[in-house]
């Protein structure tokens, strides 16, 4: 256990020392949530209604903003080589990358929707709904967003070409997420033991899928 | 311990860089790899790191820490020295350490080993080319591994660097450690054997 704690500590450290990986992420969420009741107007009737869905979108645009980095940093100072030589597998590094990942820039989009939602004029009941729903599938995002920030490690631009990777593939978790969110027919606890259930499968099959990813960029 | 390739062949883009490579290497050996530019060192040496597949033959090791895959016994230092600039030589080595295996020197006494025990606490974005270059062959120095695959070891080091770099790899073979070295340039090891690869077929 001990080579995986050091790397979510170094993890945690280079993310918090680079400038800003967890603040940029909350300010780029911030934007997001912002800019949208100058587009929809001030019908604030309207903003409530579709809160849910702006958080969810603009969450999973936030989550990708940082992901891009995830192994494209490793790759090229040559990290990414010598996780192979280490003793834990390199699916248990993929995994512990991302867990470091999320706490240190998804977490804080969470612990800070509640105070974004006011801006759309939701309720108390939405708001915590919504919260709770980011908090169920944004590792299903993270994981995800791994899977094409694998596959884009080796590339100059990949940023951009991951994000188109990865948004189809974050469709079910948005689906459910929103329906969950805003209480709609299906009521809460259907879509969100549905979006529960993506979060755990991403989680168990997404370190193989990176970890294959990274085997091929290394070639 | 041995490391034994057997009639490694290696292609890249479609060029046949290695044909029927065979070599041995016993404990307290090191051999040096040489050849013009793309004659394929540097791909010998990942492949040997286990990072490039080779087309045909294998490499292994033989010895007594049979439990130990072949990959957790190998040090690789590549182009790249897998520092992040944002850390300190110091944070850098201690997590390379508790990767790798540790059981070594500590980052203080291995940075000491390459005369950079003042940059300890220094972020590595703010060292030298030569300098970050110690700090990453440090690394050999802080989780003890028997092989040692080092490409180009001595860019960007001066002269005195060197000699301290060539003094920390006698001393690991003195113990019973093993070397591959990819390099232009003489390396201090009086007792290296050297194989040219030319680039198709070794010489």
């Amino acid at each position: 256990m001990k080579p995986l704690l050091a790397l979510f500590v170094r993890e945690w450290r280079v993310a918090r020392r680079i400038g800003g990986g967890a603040s940029v992420g909350a300010v780029f969420f911030l934007i997001l949530v912002a800019i949208m009741p100058f587009a929809l107007g001030p019908d604030l009737r309207l903003l409530a209604r579709l809160g849910p869905a702006i958080l969810w979108i603009a969450a999973l645009l936030s989550t990708l903003l940082g992901l891009d980095r995830l192994f494209q940093a490793d790759s090229e100072d040559g990290s990414l080589d010598l996780y192979g030589h280490a003793a834990p597998p390199l699916e248990a590094i993929v995994l512990v990358k991302c867990a470091a990942h999320w706490t240190v820039s998804i977490l804080p989009l969470i612990v800070v929707t509640p105070l974004f939602g006011l801006m759309l004029a939701m309720d108390a009941r939405p708001l915590g709904l919504t919260t709770l729903t980011l908090l169920a599938g944004t590792p299903a995002l993270t994981m995800i967003g791994a899977i094409g920030a694998a596959l884009t490690a080796s590339l100059r631009r990949g940023g951009l070409l991951m994000a188109v990777l990865v948004l189809p593939l974050a469709i079910p978790a948005l689906i459910f997420g929103v329906a969950a969110a805003s209480g709609g027919d299906a009521g809460f606890a259907t879509p969100f033991a549905a979006l529960a259930a993506i979060s755990l499968f991403s989680i168990a099959t997404a370190p193989f899928a990176c970890a294959a990813a990274i085997r091929l960029a290394r070639e | 311990m041995r490391l034994v390739a057997e009639n490694l062949t290696l292609e890249r883009g479609g060029r046949r860089l290695i044909a029927g490579l065979s070599f041995a290497i016993a404990a307290g050996e090191a051999l040096i790899v040489t050849g013009p530019n793309g004659a394929g060192k540097s791909s010998l040496l990942r492949g040997l790191a286990g990072l490039l597949p080779f087309s045909g033959g294998r490499a292994r090791l033989e010895g007594d820490a049979a439990a130990l895959t072949m990959a957790e016994q190998t040090h690789y230092l590549g182009h790249a020295d897998s520092l992040k600039g944002a850390l300190t030589a110091r944070e850098n080595l201690r997590f390379w350490a508790a990767l790798l295996g540790g059981g070594a020197l500590s980052e203080i006494d291995a940075l000491r080993r390459l005369g950079l025990p003042h940059v300890a606490d220094f972020p590595v974005q703010a060292l030298s080319a030569g300098q970050k270059r110690r700090v990453g062959l440090a690394r050999l120095l802080v989780a003890a591994r028997p092989l040692w695959l080092i490409d180009e070891p001595t860019t960007a080091l001066d002269a005195g660097a060197q000699e301290l770099f060539a003094e920390a790899m006698r001393q690991h073979l003195s113990g019973g450690g093993l070397i591959v070295a990819a390099t232009h340039a003489p390396l201090g090891l009086e007792s290296a054997r050297t194989i040219r690869l030319a680039g198709g077929a070794p010489v």
